[in-house]
């Protein structure tokens, strides 16, 4: 059954949270969707909370400090601001912005209860962590939003749950007090239509399972979910019938001797020597030179066949999760600045932006 | 392989009596829990090891390759194993780790019953134990101090190693995070809050009856205790308290476990592997651990390199494979057999091409890490096309583990 289409859906999204399991890329698609909403001449800020500098790397930038900077000038006017979200700065900003705690803040360090907060206590850091990306999304200068949109490189799929939940557990533990209204305000916004979760993936077994397990678990918990976005897709490079006869294991070394034959290619082995034309090697020894290598094409193309046929499952299944999914093509020569822009312009021309 | 690495021989390691625990960490989605699996049955099947494996959260059909349905925080022993070693006698119990649960045996063991029923009504504790990111790591490792306690006190190798835990051998698999080395941090993070301040100024109140705990305290932490009142508000503060006093007795007994799980990380029979696969992020990550583990001084043994894209046709270049499948698909004419074998032998070039490419581009990242580690010894295992849902698959990775051909 064919998923919906994302186009204009996430148009009201304010705070797009972007998760995936590690190794489907979901630092690059977070940085590739902010690129994608910057584009329109819109201010959009990056943020990363686990200190572990994806950001810098792909944008090929210095390392990125807690206070905003900016990091790219999408065209049209856009603004792409990125910081990297710390525990422990984020307590001192907070308790200054709140309670006007410069000094006392200070009396807090020295007895260890900024590092407790930080470190020992383990939840707190999320609650900081969250707290802080509430607070971009919601400033506001003269009365309009400073930001048009906030962009989170959040914590894989196995932790998500838990951690966009965690101010759900503040609520539970503060009965009443300050702390107890900034965690449902916060619950609030992530509960918004103006929040969307994105689960990254790509076309594997396990990656796909997680998926099905954050989108089930966001679903209890009442979080909204926002696309599923199929990263690295790469393109069948075999033809129906070569994969149909490959997943039969009915590739023909004979033709595929001949095959090779005919592009000139000559066999010492599949190894170093595989290349330049037969020369005075007798047609017949020349085949059989060729065998080795025929067949260890033909293993590679049965492997390429399996793949296939393991991604169609996979895609029917994210399908079957009923919300849009959004296809990214994997690059063969990995991910620069060039290609983040063009991973913006997929997921804009699919209606992410 | 590349040419600069030395092969990490993991045979030799998993043969080796003095090799007692084996930690393999590493970034989320390089398939740690797998090659933990993987090391953890070719360790019993081949060298005759009684082996326990500590996983944490496995695929669902992974768990169940090795028959554990549900996470229930006991070793089980592991169906199928088929010993090929002479000596034979090599065993598998496998668990999955259950954090709250050993969360709560570890206050059970060190608190009086009364007071551990006071410690889990406490919403603190609750929340901590099975919510809070960091917790996972810090179980993980007091899950294998437990295992390792029970293998030194288990008298003989006889009977099942489940029931009186016999191990010679705990394989270790880590939380998928960078904080999958939190726990090194552990004793000392919890020393250093034990001897502070804070603790002190949260446990006042019920040392000092409950009353008028400012004047016991200096002026510096009254402040600070004013603070914290204004900033949690006074019941969450009251809550924060009771637990803390509650745990006042188990906290020291933890900081004693925790340092002695990091003193047995640093000894002479365990061995840390690092699993990555060959991408950008996950080396960088893999860097860091090796980095981090050189400091620590805890024992390397290598680096393990999954989801490697190999090739048994490796003389054949990208460019070259590319190119005669260009120059197939330009030639023009014969029958319409002739045209067909032109057209499936270019495919398959292209796909020969492709491999290569990714085979190339692995090798040059691998060498960047190798360049900046060159003593750490590593081994490639091929790229599978799914995942592994039986022993037969663990096996098959095995062997790729052990560098030994395709059986």
């Amino acid at each position: 059954m064919p998923a919906p289409s994302p186009s204009g859906a996430f148009r009201e999204v304010r705070l797009h949270v972007v998760t995936g399991k590690g190794g489907t890329g979901k630092t690059t698609v977070a940085a590739a969707l902010a690129l994608a909403l910057a584009a329109g001449g819109r201010r959009v800020l990056l943020c990363e909370v686990e200190g572990r500098q994806g950001l810098a790397q792909l944008f090929d930038v210095p390392q990125l400090a807690y206070a905003e900077h900016q990091i790219a000038r999408p065209s049209g006017g856009g603004e792409l601001w990125a910081q990297a979200v710390e525990p422990k700065a984020a307590l001192l900003e907070y308790l200054d912005l709140f309670y006007h705690l410069g000094r006392a803040g200070k009396v807090l360090e020295r007895i260890g209860a900024i590092d407790f907060a930080t470190t020992v206590a383990p939840g707190l850091r999320d609650v900081l962590l969250t707290g802080k990306v509430y607070e971009a999304t919601r400033r506001r200068d003269r009365g309009a939003p400073h930001y048009d949109a906030v962009v989170l490189d959040a914590p894989p799929t196995g932790r998500i749950g838990h951690f966009l939940n965690v101010n759900e557990e503040v609520v539970g533990l503060a009965k009443v007090g300050p702390i107890r209204n900034q965690a449902g305000s916060i619950m609030s916004l992530l509960r918004s239509a103006q929040t969307a979760v994105h689960l990254v993936t790509v076309l594997e077994e396990m990656p796909v399972q997680e998926t099905q397990d954050a989108a089930a678990e966001l679903h209890r918990i009442g979080l909204p979910v926002g696309a599923v976005v199929v990263n690295m897709v790469r393109e069948p490079l075999l033809s129906p019938a070569a994969l149909a006869a490959a997943a039969k294991g009915r590739l023909s070394v004979t033709k595929v001797v001949a095959g090779l034959t005919a592009a000139g290619l000559s066999g010492h082995g599949a190894g170093r020597g595989a290349g330049r034309g037969a020369g005075t090697v007798g047609a017949s020894a020349a085949r059989s030179a060729l065998r080795p290598l025929a067949e260890a094409l033909i293993a590679e193309g049965m492997d390429h066949a399996e793949r296939v046929r393991l991604e169609e499952d996979q895609r029917a299944v994210l399908a079957s999760l009923q919300r849009p999914l959004v296809e990214l093509p994997a690059l063969a020569e990995g991910v620069d600045l060039g290609a983040l822009y063009l991973l913006a312009e997929r997921l804009g021309e699919q209606g992410m932006s | 392989m590349t040419a600069a690495a030395r092969r990490l021989d993991i045979d030799a390691l998993l043969a080796d009596p003095a090799t007692r625990v084996l930690v393999c960490c590493g970034s989320g989605g390089v398939g740690k829990t797998t090659t933990s699996a993987a090391l953890a049955l070719r360790a019993a099947e081949h060298h005759g090891r009684h082996v326990v494996v500590l996983t944490i959260d496995p695929a669902r059909r992974l768990a169940q390759s090795m028959g554990l349905a549900e996470l229930d925080n006991t070793p089980r022993p592991v169906d199928g194993i088929q010993p090929v070693t002479a000596q034979g006698g090599g065993r598998l119990d496998a668990m999955m780790l259950d954090m709250k649960r050993t969360f709560d045996e570890v206050i059970l063991a060190h608190a009086s019953p009364e007071k551990a029923e006071q410690i889990f009504a406490n919403p603190f504790y609750q929340a901590m134990s099975t919510s809070f990111a960091g917790t996972q790591e810090y179980m993980a490792m007091e899950k294998l101090g437990q295992l390792r306690a029970a293998a030194d006190a288990a008298p003989s190798r006889s009977g099942s190693a489940a029931e009186d835990g016999s191990w010679d051998l705990i394989i270790v698999d880590t939380p998928p995070s960078r904080s999958a080395l939190d726990f090194l941090d552990a004793p000392q993070r919890l020393g250093s809050f034990l001897d502070g301040r804070l603790i002190r100024l949260l446990s006042a109140p019920a040392k000092a009856g409950g009353r008028a705990y400012l004047k016991v305290v200096s002026v510096a932490v009254g402040s600070a205790a004013g603070v914290m009142t204004k900033v949690l508000g006074a019941q969450i503060l009251r809550d924060l308290q009771t637990f803390v006093a509650a745990l006042d007795t188990v906290f020291g007994s933890f900081r004693e476990r925790a340092e002695r799980t990091y003193d047995l990380l640093q000894q002479k029979g365990t061995a840390f592997l690092v699993v990555a696969a060959p991408e950008l992020d996950a080396l960088r990550e893999a860097s860091y651990f090796v980095e981090r583990l050189g400091t620590e001084r805890m024992p390397l043994a290598g680096l393990v390199l999954n989801r490697a894209h190999l090739s048994r046709a490796e003389g054949l270049s990208a460019e070259r494979a590319a190119a005669a499948a260009e120059d197939l698909e330009d030639v023009e004419g014969g029958a319409g057999e002739r045209s067909a074998e032109r057209e499936l032998t270019a495919s398959l070039l292209r796909v020969h091409a492709d491999r290569m490419r990714r085979h190339r581009r692995e090798q040059a990242l691998t060498s960047r890490f190798t360049g900046a580690h060159p003593d750490v010894p590593l081994v490639e295992v091929g790229a599978l096309a799914g995942d592994v849902h039986d022993l037969d698959g663990l096996r098959e990775i095995g062997r790729s583990l052990a560098d030994e051909p395709r059986g």
